[in-house]
């Protein structure tokens, strides 16, 4: 097991460096020349330009500047160009060339508006759609069932940045149902105001996000409660509580992991959408920003972010697999 | 042998076992008495008619084998004597007696009260009957806690005299493993052992062999024998192999299309089966000591739709005989369960008028040519229906896993 994690965490930071060439590939042979970001639009003279990229390593080969590029992950580095001067330390993912700050404090303080929101998230539609899929399911063909499959496939069919827009203007701003969203520190500012900020976001990503859940887990509840091993717990004289829980969720739950730990890795890689509407300062707002001023640093590293996620998810989910399913052999 | 309820008929077959002194409660009837039992499944096609009309019935230590292909409802009333089936999906009518009570209609929760207590069931494959998830242990000593208020502790020693029980070695260790890590034959008789754990009065093995290595099927037969004897249970062994219900059963139910079409003691049938159906199963049992190149007889055609079942007889499509039956009956007419003609230890479900002399002088030299020469009735029956045979060959000849 504890082999198992460390050739899966060796194999995961083998595909992040991949992305980080990817990213770096951005940089160098993207449209945009990153001097331009450092030169003031009045006064950008071909010499001065010549001197930024000078200052920057740009004239350098692509090989040496991801080197020192990949260095600041490693041990930090020093950057100085054009009377800025800045000591990243580790983990140096750069300085952003709007705010002239290193990128990782940058990101790194907006990190628990977005994990609010993910954690809180994935809890409401997990609640939402392992129940409505589990009730469905033991009621397969009844009213119910029908009437949970086509709500969940109605609003899935509805786009999530709609769904959200009218909540949040209608509960929020017209009705003043919910509070005004936004993430306020609970350390700071109380739990109440907290949990008030993010109580829309959790609902609507929970709303949103248990469509396919439902639909997911009615299908593998169903599939389970016809496997031969829920009928011997029928026949054991199990009440019917504990055969739903214990025998058939617990086999049912194996598909649900796996794509919880892709949605999850999403979440908290940011969510744009849920940001941008709620007013949310976290990750996906600030990669957003980034992408309209073509801060490039802040880009790669939101993507960098993201990668280290979805890896890392990965990893859990298939270490969840064999906590779950005995047979499932980590080795 | 008292055959207490007039002529014979469908009503009249669950009076066929022998009323002894092992009765089941205080109401003097076997522990399990099924009576007219009928059930359907209404589906988007129709109605599956999948068990019309059976009747039967066991006392307690004694072993009835139900014989038939698929589809001939033989797991489909089993399942309804455990209360297994989905009651909104199903219609059920007739009387199933569990040690004198209804359990047709039951409430769900006193139904659970009865599985697995009173009747217990093991099914044919024992890998997708236990749960992958959880180990052998604690999925016997659930059982055991469905019915008994004690601890983890308790539930867990008990699971291991019940894996020593059924012949599992190092069954204190063994009671910590996954099925997986259990090969068929000992999956089998964890199934064995979760079912015996409450001391069931009945138990129903589906197919118990069928899913097994050849090798192992006797030692699970010899353990059920073996068992049944300790713990004093009837058994309802349903098989499609004659063989097995030549070893095991006391009585044999042939079943056909969801009727019971021959049912009577086990060496009653096996020597002088009345039924073409019956015949056709025995024929295309496989003869280790026949001639090699000899082709096994196959029953011709497809068992019945139970959507859409033939008139008549069920078994007339496929019938080689129905030329001997004066007019057009087999086709037009359903025959009843009625006595056969050697006793009332025997029904059957046939127009045909000599079926004996059908069988003698036409199937039997076909099927089994050495049998004709020996005195069928003195020989034959002595091997084959007493039901518990104490030293099978298997018990020496095949390593034991215990």
């Amino acid at each position: 097991m504890f082999g198992y994690i460390v050739r899966r965490l060796i194999a995961g930071l083998l595909v992040i460096i991949a992305v980080s060439m990817v990213v770096f590939a951005i940089f160098f042979y993207g449209p945009n020349d990153p001097a331009l970001a450092y030169c003031p639009e009045s006064r950008c003279t071909p010499q001065r330009l010549d001197n930024l990229r000078h200052n920057l390593g740009l004239d350098q080969p692509a090989p040496k500047q991801y080197a020192e590029y990949m260095s600041g992950y490693v041990h930090g580095r020093h950057i100085a160009s054009g009377g800025i001067s800045i000591d990243c330390d580790w983990p140096c993912m750069g300085v952003s060339f709007k705010y002239r700050v290193n990128v990782f404090d940058y990101l790194w303080k907006r990190v628990p508006a977005t994990f609010s929101v993910a954690i809180g998230g994935a809890i409401c539609f997990l609640t939402i759609g392992l129940f409505s899929g589990i009730f469905a399911a033991r009621r397969r063909g009844t009213t119910a069932d029908k009437a949970i499959v086509s709500t969940s496939l109605f609003i899935n069919a509805i786009p999530y940045y709609l769904l959200a827009l009218l909540a949040y203007l209608y509960l929020v701003q017209s009705l003043s149902i919910f509070p005004q969203t936004g993430y306020f520190n609970p350390l700071d500012e109380g739990p109440m105001k907290f949990i008030g900020g993010m109580l829309l976001p959790w609902v609507m990503i929970g709303i949103s996000y248990s469509t396919q859940y439902a639909r997911f887990s009615r299908g593998a509840m169903v599939d389970a409660l016809n496997e031969d091993y829920v009928r011997t717990a029928r026949a054991k004289g199990l009440a019917e509580r504990i055969i739903v829980r214990r025998h058939a969720l617990r086999a049912a739950i194996v598909p649900v992991v796996t794509i919880f730990g892709l949605d999850f890795a999403y979440l908290l890689a940011g969510t744009i959408f849920t940001e941008k509407i709620f007013g949310i300062q976290g990750l996906g707002l600030a990669g957003l920003d980034a992408v309209t001023r073509t801060d490039l640093p802040i880009i790669s590293a939101t993507v960098m972010m993201g990668a280290a996620a979805i890896v890392l998810a990965n990893i859990v989910v298939d270490i969840l697999y064999s906590v779950i399913d005995p047979r499932v052999r980590l080795t | 042998m008292t055959q207490t309820n007039g002529p014979a008929s469908d009503q009249g077959a669950g009076h066929l076992t022998e009323p002894t002194s092992r009765q089941a409660g205080d109401s003097g009837e076997p522990f399990l008495v099924v009576e007219d039992l009928t059930v359907r499944f209404p589906t988007a096609d129709g109605l599956v008619q999948a068990v019309s009309g059976l009747s039967y019935s066991i006392e307690q230590g004694s072993t009835l084998g139900i014989v038939g292909e698929s589809g001939s409802g033989k797991s489909v009333s089993s399942l309804a004597v455990m209360g297994l089936h989905d009651a909104k999906r199903t219609q059920m009518s007739g009387s199933i007696r569990v040690g004198g009570t209804e359990v047709l209609g039951l409430s769900n929760d006193r139904m659970r009260r009865i599985r697995g207590r009173e009747v217990a069931m093991i099914f044919q494959d024992p890998l997708t009957a236990l749960h992958p998830f959880y180990k052998v242990g604690a999925q016997i000593s659930e059982a055991y806690r469905a019915h008994h208020d004690v601890s983890k502790a308790k539930a867990r020693a008990k699971a291991i005299e019940m894996l020593d029980r059924v012949g599992i070695p190092q069954a204190r260790t063994r009671v910590d493993d996954y099925p997986h890590q259990f090969s068929g034959g000992m999956r089998q008789r964890a199934m064995i052992a979760m079912a015996l754990v409450n001391d069931p009065s009945l138990l129903i093995a589906d197919e118990p062999t069928t899913a097994l290595d050849v090798t192992v099927q006797a030692q699970i037969l010899d353990l059920l024998q073996e068992l049944q004897k300790d713990f004093n249970s009837a058994i309802i062994i349903i098989t499609h192999d004659l063989g097995v219900v030549a070893e095991m059963a006391d009585d044999v139910m042939v079943m056909y299309g969801g009727r019971a079409v021959e049912y009577g003691r086990t060496r009653e049938i096996l020597v002088h089966p009345e039924m073409p159906y019956t015949w056709g199963l025995l024929a295309s049992v496989p003869d280790v000591t026949a001639d090699p190149d000899a082709r096994l007889i196959p029953i011709q055609g497809n068992p019945p739709s139970l959507l859409r079942p033939p008139s008549g007889c069920a078994f007339h499509p496929r019938c080689p005989h129905t030329g001997k039956v004066p007019g057009d009956l087999c086709r037009t007419t359903l025959p009843e369960l009625t006595r056969g003609e050697h006793g009332d230890e025997h029904l059957k479900r046939c127009h045909l008028p000599d079926p004996s002399a059908i069988y003698e002088q036409e199937i039997l030299p076909e099927i089994a040519p050495d049998l004709v020469e020996m005195t069928v009735k003195d020989e034959f029956p002595a091997e084959v229906g007493t039901g518990l045979v104490e030293d099978s060959p298997s018990d020496d000849a095949l390593p034991k896993e215990r």
